[in-house]
């Protein structure tokens, strides 16, 4: 999803570890690349700005000019620096005793406002909540009608033992424009309904709005002066370019939200805006919206967003979206193998058919780490994964084990085996072997903590010749993997 | 036959209303001053600011480089009318106008991402069509979002155009197939194809699509004629992918830039047009329904740099 960025980050920083110890100047250049990656992916001006200033001041400061592998360090930096500036997470959802909790929803027009209340109604009755929603969207012809819809359907198919109840006052619509202030009648009415009849939280739908509308803005103001909700969440499609910062601000400074929920972000959006909002209201992200279905709301991951910008892939969706179709064991199993990039032929072989199952190849390849990159100029043709599983059927069981056993007499016989050629095989080998260094060198440096210490190892001398192997000098933190890695390094040594 | 002529002159009205975060900044910016580097990249920064994307602005920079170094261009000044004429240049030939059927009805598809404002945009086009004295049957094929069949219902009836609809849930290809077949036995000068939103990414949505094109195109050879994907002006740069796959499944002919009445300046047209070379065709400028208007480059590039203050005093 956020591949490209992943590319621009990784073709900075690729430059920046050629070159042994670094300088001011070639973080200065590298940081270029990657505001010019953080623009491409809708990040507002004036944040890319800071946010690369924020990383140089960071980088020259002392950790990264005497160090051995400045590339995968500035990595980590921006890393911390962006799930910094999208978090801190906070997807508390604070209901008010005696209730109900009047929440209220606000944005552009065409944001999601709608369907985000038909979801947070779901998850609020997950947790057990009585929520009423309340149609306060009395310009958009047929909204009263959408959300009544919704919010049966959450009621009807919605898990949890809560309840969903609809506030609507459709003829209200009619005296819309005329009669000002018709919208704040109705949420006065439904909030009065909702503490009557007892329910414990009141979603408010307004009408998609522009910011620069002085007249529906005053509007809001109204609502929010009169009728005082306890959160005011700002709804904001996470495909918005540079107005993002616009229209945040706008609506911030009016009604000082409480939350931001980012929609869309199922798109192959970049998702900038998800750091362009953050940024300038300070709100934090609750929650984003993936998916048309009612329990398409997931709270707010940035690290996990980082890390896709990162191109250290995305492991956890991955695993989200093979659940569909394995069982919890295999899941685990799979997502332990490809974290630690202990890939075989075997594996790839299983994984190859669970995978089809799940969608476009691509797609899914590019959610593991790394691996996004890498496939970027492939065309991917999924019939052709038809081939590759004769190919890897016609390999014997060491074979697939350890690929390292293939040569050109090997490769002629499965090509024979599967009715390939040997260049084929070759490739099929040279690819999944690009794929397993790439999970490894990214799997190894994925989390905190891994890249400190193969900073103290390379500072100290550490293990002789970690340094000068391209993607092994960052491998371990724990022993156990310490050992591993010098382990697979003198496996490999024999093979060359 | 044209339509959408009678909407022609009260264009620079409409974009008027749009408001200029480019150009007051950007002109108080540039008084004064020389084309220094500093300057230029003020002006990149702006043009950032507009969503015209980092390859388009980068290329439009580097030709205001050129110029400056070749002695062309020296005052602050003269940079807007620079970026004007390349902007504009990228807009040659465009034809603009709607596609018109050699025999009736027109079919426009009109199809795009989840609330850009398609329902809307489609009840704008009607209503254009109506007040230009052309028939028109309207197809609610966006048969998933709830309500959604409700809203075009309720533009049919203000506008007083027919409304062919299926069931909630029907397959939305049956509900396109019934309209055709209602188009021509009406004698409907033109048939409009309210779809429903779908992300460019869901696979089975967009074979969906490419599946209604088919079954009209079997119905009428050369249907649809045009088929417009709507963009909201607030779209960043997926804007660009959007168009990039919506183009592939579906041969998306044109434009509806949506919402350009907010801040937002829809540059990403720009770089669409750049990179597709897929026209804009009509912009949705504000919140009525008579709030459309034929794209003209001249006067969209004019919006993107005029003087808020000058906007303001021709609306």
């Amino acid at each position: 999803m956020l591949d490209a960025l992943s590319d621009r980050f990784n073709a900075a920083f690729r430059g920046l570890s050629g070159r042994g110890r670094i300088s001011e100047s070639n973080v200065r250049e590298a940081m270029q690349e990657v505001r010019t990656a953080l623009l491409e992916a809708d990040v507002h001006l004036d944040v890319a700005k800071q946010f690369c200033a924020d990383v140089i001041e960071d980088a020259i400061g002392q950790e990264v000019i005497q160090s051995l592998k400045p590339g995968q360090q500035m990595i980590e930096i921006v890393n911390r620096r962006l799930i910094d500036l999208m978090g801190p997470v906070d997807t508390h959802l604070m209901m008010v005793d005696p209730g109900p909790t009047v929440f209220m929803m606000c944005g552009l027009q065409g944001s999601g406002k709608t369907t985000t209340c038909g979801k947070l109604a779901a998850l609020l009755k997950k947790r057990g909540k009585r929520v009423l929603v309340v149609a306060a969207d009395l310009q958009r012809p047929a909204a009263v009608e959408q959300l009544r819809i919704t919010a049966e359907g959450v009621e009807t198919n919605g898990p949890g033992s809560g309840e969903v109840g609809f506030h609507g006052e459709p003829d209200r619509c009619d005296e819309y424009g005329k009669a000002v202030g018709a919208a704040v009648g109705v949420c006065r009415r439904g909030i009065e309904r909702g503490r009557k009849e007892q329910f414990d939280a009141v979603i408010l739908d307004t009408a998609g709005r522009l910011h620069v509308n002085d007249e529906l803005m005053k509007e809001l103001e109204a609502i929010n002066r009169m009728l005082t909700p306890h959160q005011i969440l700002l709804v904001v499609d996470a495909m918005t370019g540079q107005d993002a910062v616009n229209s945040a601000k706008a609506f911030h400074e009016r009604l000082a939200i409480d939350g931001v929920i980012l929609t869309k972000f199922d798109s192959d959006t970049r998702g900038g805006a998800a750091l362009s909002v953050k940024h300038v209201t300070g709100a934090p992200i609750k929650f984003i919206g993936v998916g048309e279905k009612f329990d398409a709301l997931e709270e707010f991951h940035p690290e996990r967003i980082a890390g896709r910008i990162l191109g250290m892939g995305d492991v956890v969706s991955l695993v989200e979206k093979a659940r569909d179709e394995v069982d919890e064991a295999e899941a685990e199993e799979m997502a332990e193998k490809l974290a630690k990039g202990k890939l075989n032929m075997n594996d790839f072989l299983k994984q190859m058919k669970t995978l089809r199952r799940m969608g476009p190849m691509k797609q899914l390849l590019g959610m593991l780490p790394g691996v996004g990159s890498a496939l970027k100029n492939v065309d991917i043709d999924d019939a052709q994964f038809d081939r590759l599983e004769g190919m890897v059927h016609s390999m014997t069981a060491d074979e697939r084990e350890d690929v390292k056993l293939l040569g050109k007499s090997r490769n002629r016989r499965i090509a024979r085996g599967s009715g390939t050629q040997p260049n084929e095989v070759n490739r099929l080998v040279k690819q999944f072997e690009m794929v397993q260094k790439m999970t490894q060198q990214v799997a190894g440096m994925g989390m905190k903590g891994k890249i400190g210490a193969a900073r103290e190892m390379a500072r100290g001398g550490g293990l002789p010749g970690a340094g000068g192997m391209p993607g092994l000098g960052t491998k371990g933190t724990t022993k156990t993997q310490s050992l591993k890695t010098g382990y697979k390094q003198r496996k490999r040594g024999k093979g060359r | 036959m044209r339509f959408f002529r009678k909407a022609a002159g009260a264009i620079r009205e409409g974009l008027a209303r749009t408001r200029s975060i480019l150009g007051a900044g950007l002109r108080s910016l540039l008084a004064g001053r020389r084309l220094d580097d500093d300057l230029i990249d003020e002006i990149e920064a702006s043009l950032i600011g507009a969503d015209v994307g980092v390859k388009a602005t980068t290329e439009i920079i580097g030709e205001l480089r050129e110029a400056v170094r070749k002695g062309e261009l020296e005052k602050g000044e003269d940079a807007i009318d620079f970026l004007k004429s390349r902007l504009k240049r990228r807009w040659d030939e465009a034809p603009i106008d709607i596609a018109v059927a050699d025999s009736p009805p027109t079919v426009v598809l009109v199809v795009g991402v989840n609330g850009v404002g398609k329902t809307t945009s489609v009840a704008k086009i009607a209503h254009t069509l109506r007040a230009e004295g052309r028939s028109v049957v309207l197809a609610a094929a966006d048969t998933f979002r709830a309500g959604a069949v409700e809203q075009l219902a309720i533009w049919a009836d203000r506008l007083g155009v027919d409304l062919i609809r299926g069931a909630a849930g029907a397959d939305p290809a049956a509900v396109v197939f019934d309209a055709v077949d209602a188009a021509l036995a009406r004698k409907a000068d033109v048939l409009l194809i309210d779809t429903a939103g779908r992300l460019h990414v869901e696979a089975n949505l967009m074979r969906q699509l490419v599946k209604i094109r088919e079954v009209i195109a079997r119905k009428i050879p050369g249907a649809p004629h045009e088929v417009l994907l709507v963009l909201d002006a607030t779209s960043g740069q997926n804007g660009l992918q959007q168009a990039t796959v919506f183009g592939e499944a579906v041969g998306v002919t044109g434009i509806f830039l949506a919402k350009l009445d907010g801040t937002a300046r829809g540059g990403i047209v720009v770089a669409i047009r750049d990179a597709l070379k897929v026209p804009v065709k009509l912009v949705g400028v504000g919140e009525r329904v008579e709030d459309v208007q034929p794209f003209d480059p001249d006067a969209f590039i004019d919006a993107m740099f005029a003087a808020e203050s000058e906007s303001a005093s021709t609306s």
